[in-house]
């Protein structure tokens, strides 16, 4: 078919105010540089729809730097809106509307595939005019090349519009358009000037009346010149919720669990987690210690935790390294120690800002010698609030540092989940100050299960020594060929003795079948909606979440051996066994589907990459595609 | 009853402390050690001062001086080489009530520790850190450390030590928050119990470098002001070390130096060829970490309890017609 029509971009559509149209779902980016706001505005729509009954998911797009240069497709900073009529469980797979504020930055977005084809773009126009020709003429390539691909291109002054109100429009375009989004997905505007005033409640009227201002202008500028709107509809609320952050769930539950000392060096994207302890610690009394480096906070914890409470350590996989050897002495010294490492992506530095699950082996063998601990990853943003308080619970009563890997992916996603309901058995039981038995011993290992009593400094009659060395019972260093093994025996037999405690984890789906997903961490939602999906097309596909990765739960090789084929879902590296030298002697696998491999001697494949962002569904769900018709 | 407050009736319960009390495994350290010497001198300063033994922690790192805790019927944390100072910072940050001392090499503290070093000094939490100076690596069998002397053979410098060392006061006198820096030798026991009692006096973080001796690899290092008493400046003060008229006798080259002068503090570090003995500095203002983080509340499940409403209140959504 030919047309002699060339596209055009809608300047000022003429606003018809006719009724919303009602969907579903809608995935929404704001992409500005560095500073202008885009994730302010988006955590506030977020949270604006969340309290309007609909399910939400965020994910932060960060670049690396504080302020990179500006109008470059990979300075872009910004967020994602996942909103739905249902719970949201993931970032879903391309956004339906995107929010530019120049178009370098939504290029950015749209060379990496994550615009749906035909989606609308409201794109600042200031540039279009732009004194400097350069930017005149990127900004109409730019066009060009957006038009050609037949996206839905709106035009509008929001510089102009928001000069009206500030000086700064770098400090106002954000509110302009929070307002018009606003507008477009109906949003209750109480409950919109509530969350500015509540953003802004530090910097005061002065920082909020304008921007409540903006609000309204933006709200008023789209009725206006907008020929749509959409709907949203969710069953109201029947119970309370929060809704937050993995990292501020994560501070939450620390509180929650009684712990008292949190010892931290920063390092993203782990800190979020710690500037919230630090705001809010001190009114449960508890305390975050920034110490001089990764090594220090790791033996602040353990110093503390030796002398009273369970203490934690919060950190990302660079930092987790530099910790092994401390980790390593908690193992010996069998001295509660929780460690979170909020995942990044790696190896080396890697990629500060971005999503990876790549720190599982390394979690689980990370120091000298034989070191057993708890490694568990939480799957959701409530999932790492319960999961402070059971670490703590498992730490303190098997004596032994628990790691929990959460990732940037949880860190800055935002959802809501129904509102904890405290309870007093949360919290750490005041530590023992009372005379110990004579002839007690202060590794006095259980024959069955390798448990032994801490005995806390200030206890009269306790006395002994703690020590990295290889030690007898009372604490006495020994190198003698029995001590050593005698000791790693013991320390071994707490992991088998909780692990007795795990229940089997449920399969989502049918027990059985043609292709199991495995998955672990935050990866859980995008799987199971693309299990959903696929079911829905008639494959017959079930996946698999653990929480617990040492140790697992008992039962887990059976259900592995229900299915044709399994495959793990993970964020993080193997080889892609279609290239010319990788051979099944010489692969390598994602991190989990080495454990599996090993453990269950089940021929367990791979799906990873290390591309920094979150599964799309779609994706998993093409791949589940294609292994069905090999294997059918 | 008949005036007499019942807080003066002797309490019968109370045991008084002796050495052996606070004597745990029989030292394994060379015959001639000086560690031997400073494991004594703390001892006598635990019993002169009757403190309870399971009040008392001893954290070290590794070497040969870390081995103390094991000797000490106390609390003890023999950790890793170098973090010796950041696990008795976390033990004391929520345990006032505990005496906390480190015990340290110099490898331990002046190389693979340096930044903690630093950092404990910032901190000025209340505890006292002894580093055992014997200008080598004993237990890994004769390296350099950052204090073996330039030209000294060890077994990483068959040729002679290349670099000029580290001088420990020096550096220490240049931390901010530094309050209390004593610097003495383990073969005058009287000067070292003198200090290691005013440092466990001192509230602040006490830092004690004691030359120590070596008897298998550094047997000969401090030859020089062995054989030369007068090139140890003592240095004594009302507010310092006192100096028994004995000591004076052998030591001739005394001086009254004001701990609170930290200018002459750092010109006494700076002589390499006169080596000051005693307290350096002394400054009983700078705020402890440990009093500036102190808990404002209690870590109950009522104060958390309520804590945690205030949050989830912050964060929450209500029911409609809620």
């Amino acid at each position: 078919m030919h047309t002699t029509e060339t596209p055009q971009s809608k300047t000022a559509p003429t606003g018809q105010n006719a009724k919303p149209t009602v969907i579903d779902e809608h995935i929404i980016e704001i992409v500005s540089d560095s500073g202008e706001g885009a994730q302010t505005a988006g955590q506030a729509f977020g949270t604006i729809s969340a309290r309007m009954g609909n399910g939400i998911w965020t994910v932060e797009i960060i670049p690396a730097e504080i302020e990179p240069p500006p109008r470059t497709s990979s300075g872009a900073s910004g967020i994602r809106i996942r909103l739905g009529s249902n719970q949201i469980t993931n970032m879903g797979n391309e956004a339906d509307i995107i929010v530019a504020f120049n178009e370098q930055a939504l290029l950015g977005r749209e060379e990496t595939g994550n615009l749906k084809k035909g989606a609308t773009i409201i794109l600042e126009n200031r540039w279009k005019d732009h004194t400097n020709n350069v930017i005149r003429e990127q900004y109409a390539e730019v066009m060009e090349h957006l038009l050609a691909e037949g996206y839905n291109v709106i035009e509008i002054p929001m510089e102009e519009e928001t000069l009206k109100i500030v000086k700064n429009p770098r400090r106002g375009k954000n509110m302009f358009v929070l307002g018009m989004l606003s507008y477009i997905y109906s949003r209750d505007m109480e409950l919109a000037r509530e969350q500015i005033r509540f953003a802004f409640r530090k910097k005061g009227e002065k920082v909020i009346a304008p921007n409540l201002q903006l609000l309204e202008a933006g709200y008023n500028w789209a009725k206006n010149n907008l020929d749509f709107q959409y709907e949203i509809t969710s069953p109201p609320i029947s119970k309370p919720m929060v809704v937050t952050n993995g990292n501020v769930a994560i501070g939450m539950g620390i509180m929650a669990s009684g712990m008292e000392v949190c010892a931290m060096y920063p390092i993203t994207p782990a800190t979020s987690a710690s500037h919230y302890l630090s705001e809010v610690f001190e009114n449960a009394g508890g305390m975050v210690h920034q110490a001089e480096d990764e090594l220090a906070a790791c033996a602040f914890a353990i110093g503390a935790s030796y002398a009273g409470k369970c203490a934690v350590t919060i950190t990302s996989g660079p930092g987790m390294a530099l910790k092994t050897e401390l980790l390593g002495l908690a193992s010996m010294a069998e001295i509660p120690l929780v460690l979170v490492d909020v995942q990044r992506g790696g190896p080396s530095t890697g990629l500060p800002t971005k999503v990876e699950q790549g720190d599982l082996l390394s979690a689980m063998f990370n120091s000298p010698g034989d070191n057993p601990k708890v490694v568990l990853a939480p799957s959701t943003i409530e999932d790492c609030f319960y999961s402070m308080i059971t670490a703590r619970k498992i730490a303190e009563t098997f004596r032994i540092p628990v790691l929990v890997l959460s990732d940037a992916n949880l860190a800055t996603g935002q959802q809501p989940y129904p509102r904890p309901e405290f309870k007093e058995e949360w919290v750490a039981p005041p530590y023992d100050q009372n005379p110990v038995p004579e002839g007690t011993i202060p590794y006095d290992w259980d024959e069955k299960t390798g448990l032994s009593k801490r005995i806390i400094p200030g206890q009269p009659g306790g006395l002994f020594r703690v020590t990295g060395l290889a030690h007898t019972r009372d604490g006495h260093v020994a190198y003698g060929a029995g001590v050593n093994q005698e000791g790693c025996d013991k320390r071994s037999l707490k992991i088998a003795t909780f692990q007795k405690t795990l229940k089997t984890p449920r399969v989502y789906g049918p027990e059985e079948g043609d292709l199991l997903l495995v998955g672990w961490g935050s990866t859980r939602g995008a799987i199971e909606e693309a299990v959903d999906k696929a079911r829905k097309e008639g494959l017959t596909v079930s996946s698999l979440h653990l929480k617990f990765l040492m140790p697992m739960a008992s039962g887990i090789g059976e259900i592995l051996k229900k299915f044709k084929k399994v495959i793990t879902v993970e964020i993080n590296f193997s080889d892609n066994p279609e290239r010319e030298m990788i051979t099944e002697e010489n692969r390598r696998y994602s991190n989990l589907a080495w454990l599996l491999r090993a453990r269950y001697l089940v021929d367990v494949d791979s799906f990873s990459n290390v591309h920094g962002q979150p599964l799309k569904p779609s994706a998993i769900l093409e791949m589940t595609r294609r292994e069905l018709k090999k294997l059918n | 009853m008949f005036g007499v407050s019942i807080d003066n009736l002797l309490n019968l319960d109370q045991k008084y402390y002796q050495m052996d009390d606070y004597q745990s495994d029989i030292p394994r350290w060379c015959p001639g050690c000086g560690d031997n010497g400073i494991l004594t001198a703390t001892q006598r300063l635990l019993r002169e001062e009757q403190i309870a033994p399971e009040k008392t922690v001893f954290v070290s790192g590794i070497g040969c001086s870390s081995r103390f805790p094991h000797y000490m019927n106390t609390y003890g944390f023999h950790s890793l080489h170098g973090r010796a100072l950041p696990i008795a910072e976390g033990v004391k940050i929520r345990r006032p009530d505990l005496h906390v001392f480190v015990n340290m090499g110099d490898g331990d503290c002046f190389s693979i520790g340096a930044a903690h070093w630093i950092h404990a000094l910032r901190y000025n939490m209340n505890m006292v850190a002894m580093v055992h100076d014997n200008n080598i690596y004993g237990l890994t069998k004769k390296q350099a450390s950052p204090t073996t002397p330039k030209g000294l053979k060890s077994n990483t410098t068959p040729r002679g030590a290349v670099l000029e060392p580290l001088n420990p006061l020096v550096t220490t006198l240049a931390v901010s928050n530094v309050s209390f820096v004593a610097n003495v030798v383990e073969w005058i026991p009287d000067l070292l119990f003198d200090v290691i009692k005013k440092a466990f006096h001192h509230k602040g973080f006490s830092f004690i470098r004691i030359l120590q001796r070596c008897p298998h690899f550094t047997p000969h290092v401090f030859d020089p002001i062995m054989n030369e008493p007068d090139r140890l400046r003592l240095l004594t003060h009302d507010d310092g070390m006192v100096i028994p008229d004995a000591i004076k006798k052998i030591y001739k080259n005394v001086e009254t130096h004001d701990p609170s002068n930290i200018h002459k503090a750092r010109e006494y570090a700076s002589d390499t060829e006169t080596i000051p003995i005693g307290i350096l500095f002394r400054d009983e203002s700078v705020p402890t970490y440990d009093d500036i983080r102190k808990p404002t509340k209690p870590n109950t499940p009522s104060v958390i309890n309520e804590a945690l409403q205030r949050e989830f209140d912050k964060f929450g959504i209500k029911p409609k017609n809620d």
